[in-house]
């Protein structure tokens, strides 16, 4: 067999590695978190609101370190401004900071009007530099009148209907990154941004429900469980979808047989046979779909539910996790030469090695628990001291 | 006996100042720098219409051929090519490729080193009786709609007037988009400026009415290069007459400017 083995002498490197297997994973988690805060701002689930504003803390904190993995791929870091400033509108990789600044500003935007009750009265409260850093953050207004809270609720539901579609075109547009890459069959398919797209949902929401029962239960405080109910509700919605357009893919094209296929079965089937199949197909998703149902048409006592909840959550993390791995780094072992395969060895101290991700993926919950500093993240925790 | 030893002596003085001064001159030349242009002058224009001519990018629509049946294996052009370039070890602008085909119609390719060393002795990791072998040297397609110059996100990657498809390394922030979206895998990322690299067609070389390094020094005339706007070309006889001329990965739309000659179906 290794005879057969022929990989076009250029194809040996993974040049895409890990930072980019990292890249929409970030990104991917913004997403699934702006939704759930869309679900409640513009579309009115009212169930959500334990985890409205907590969702958009997050969803800033992963925002602000996902470009942080690109920075860390770019053989010219320092050059990145010219993305901006020299932009090619062919590419669909020059829209990047674009739509990066956009989403930012946004979700900035978003949290600051959602918090400006909270931060006009911590203002009132705390001295010396918190003092001045909430009275930037408000833009020095103490105005809590009806009309201007209003005037507020109205500016954050436009803002947040205004999310949507950035959000969408944000992931999406990771997505379309790979789908439009025709030298890479396993890559150019128009159904990538939407699998991405409802990955990314997937990733998000779990996330949320993870971090939401994970940190409740270490500030001993009780878990809204009508909350979480609604989450895993719409989690299944979002995986449904997830894994039929992932499988979609796989089979339409098994039943097509064309070249696409028969370059892409050997490698599902060949080097990612156990990350594919095994991990991602069965054990984090077919698993995690059995569990949903039971989880939402059955009626189970309180422990139970939120232990499974989170259990799912984190299968339903690393499933996402894996898929961004078998397109990324999987599409890649593939050699353009359709005759065999290269292999990926992560290194421990590359500058897209695995410490790198470990720092990486630990930099988001950082900077979220310096928000949670400055925001607080749920609403029991305001009204207990007033 | 004394005369004979004073003409001994002149004819020495005479010997030392002609040494002297052949030393000198010497010294001289390799100091004194020639004037710009008269080394390549006394090259012989390799491709007619560039010297001399008033610049114009847009004159010249050149093309690049290889054949097929020509190619003998041997790495002279990978050698030429690496030289000419000084690529860094593991990453190639040019290589060649060896088929073997057996009987049962099963192919087995390999590319050592990008076949730099030349193909010097058989596979010894394939033990079926041999029907065929033949040898295809790869480089950049230069292709009419090129992927590459698509998807670079900073205009580094470029398309002249001429055809080449060129890389600014001053511009490149090397995400490696370029790298991805070329299917001949002729691109890489150079580990020492960071940047995406791969073959130029030796621009510098063709601008000064020089053929590529790796044309230049095929031993067969495997490697063909010329203008098709100039009707005494080689390239424009060989694609006007009755020969097959093929180009590579035909599906994927890139309208590529290298041509092969007698390209077997096996070769991807």
């Amino acid at each position: 067999m290794d005879a057969l083995n022929f990989v076009f002498p250029n194809d040996l490197h993974v040049h895409w590695s890990m930072m980019i297997v990292l890249y929409p994973y970030l990104t991917g988690l913004v997403d699934g978190s702006f939704i759930v805060a869309a679900l409640y701002y513009v579309f009115g689930v009212k169930s959500l609101k334990p985890i409205s504003r907590f969702s958009l803390v997050f969803a800033l904190a992963f925002l602000s370190c996902a470009m942080f993995p690109l920075l860390m791929h770019l053989g010219r870091p320092e050059r990145n401004h010219n993305m901006m400033i020299t932009p090619s509108p062919t590419s669909a990789m020059s829209g990047a900071g674009f739509i990066f600044t956009v989403a930012i500003v946004l979700i900035g935007l978003i949290v600051l009007l959602v918090y400006r009750p909270t931060l006009v009265k911590l203002r009132l409260k705390t001295k010396g530099i918190m003092n001045i850093l909430y009275r930037v953050l408000t833009m020095d207004s103490t105005n809590l009148s009806p009309e201007s809270l209003e005037l507020d609720r109205k500016i954050i539901k436009f803002l947040v209907a205004i999310g949507i579609p950035v959000a969408t075109v944000l992931h999406g547009y990771v997505g379309f990154l790979f789908g439009g890459v025709k030298a890479n069959p396993s890559w150019s398919t128009p159904l990538m941004p939407v699998i991405f797209l409802f990955s990314a949902c997937v990733s998000g929401i779990s996330a949320l429900v993870l971090a939401y029962i994970v940190i409740k239960k270490l500030s001993n405080q009780p878990v809204d469980l009508g909350c979480v109910r609604t989450c895993i509700n719409i989690l299944a919605g979002f995986f449904i979808l997830a894994f039929s357009f992932e499988m979609l893919e796989v089979f339409s094209h098994s039943y097509l047989r064309t070249w696409y296929h028969h370059a892409v079965e050997g490698l599902l089937n060949g080097p990612l046979f156990y990350s594919f199949w095994v991990w991602q197909v069965g054990i984090c998703s077919l698993l995690p779909l059995l569990l949903l149902g039971w989880l939402c048409l059955f009626k189970l006592k309180a422990s139970m539910f939120k232990f499974f909840a989170a259990a799912v959550s984190i299968m339903l993390l690393l499933q996402v996790l894996l898929m961004r791995w078998n397109v990324v780094i999987g599409g890649q072992l593939m050699s353009k030469s359709t005759r065999g395969y290269t292999q990926f060895h992560p290194e421990w101290f590359d500058k897209e090695g695995i410490i790198t991700v470990i720092v990486l993926m630990s930099l988001p919950f950082i900077v979220l628990f310096i928000m949670s500093k400055i925001f607080p993240l749920w609403l029991e925790e305001e009204k207990a001291p007033s | 006996m004394g005369k004979p030893d004073a003409e001994l002596d002149k004819e020495r003085r005479a010997f030392i100042k002609k040494v002297l001064n052949g030393a000198i001159a010497g010294s001289l030349l390799l100091v004194i720098p020639m004037p710009i242009g008269a080394a390549t002058e006394e090259i012989p224009e390799q491709i007619p219409g560039i010297r001399g001519k008033k610049w114009d990018m847009s004159h010249q629509r050149f093309a690049f051929i290889v054949d097929i049946t020509r190619c003998i294996g041997c790495g002279s052009c990978c050698v030429a090519d690496r030289r000419e370039f000084n690529v860094p070890d593991g990453y190639y602008r040019t290589w060649v490729e060896r088929y073997l085909k057996d009987f049962e119609s099963e192919v087995y390719v390999d590319s050592p080193h990008g076949g730099f060393d030349g193909y010097q002795s058989p596979r010894t990791d394939v033990e079926v009786e041999v029907r065929d072998t033949f040898f295809v040297p790869k480089l950049c397609n230069m292709c009419k709609e090129p992927p590459c110059v698509q998807v670079c996100p900073v205009g580094a990657t470029f398309k002249t007037p001429d055809g080449f498809i060129l890389v600014d390394p001053k511009r490149c922030v090397g995400c490696a988009y370029c790298i991805q979206a070329c299917p001949y895998s002729a691109r890489y990322l150079d580990p020492v400026t960071r940047t995406a690299e791969k073959c130029t067609w030796c621009y510098h070389r063709v601008r000064k009415g020089l053929l590529p390094a790796c044309v230049n020094v095929c031993p067969t005339g495997a490697r063909k290069f010329g203008d098709l706007n100039d009707k005494n070309s080689e390239v424009y006889k060989l694609l006007h007459e009755h020969e097959v001329l093929t180009v590579l990965k035909k599906d994927m739309g890139t309208y590529p400017a290298l041509y092969y000659k007698g390209l077997r179906r096996e070769v991807v």
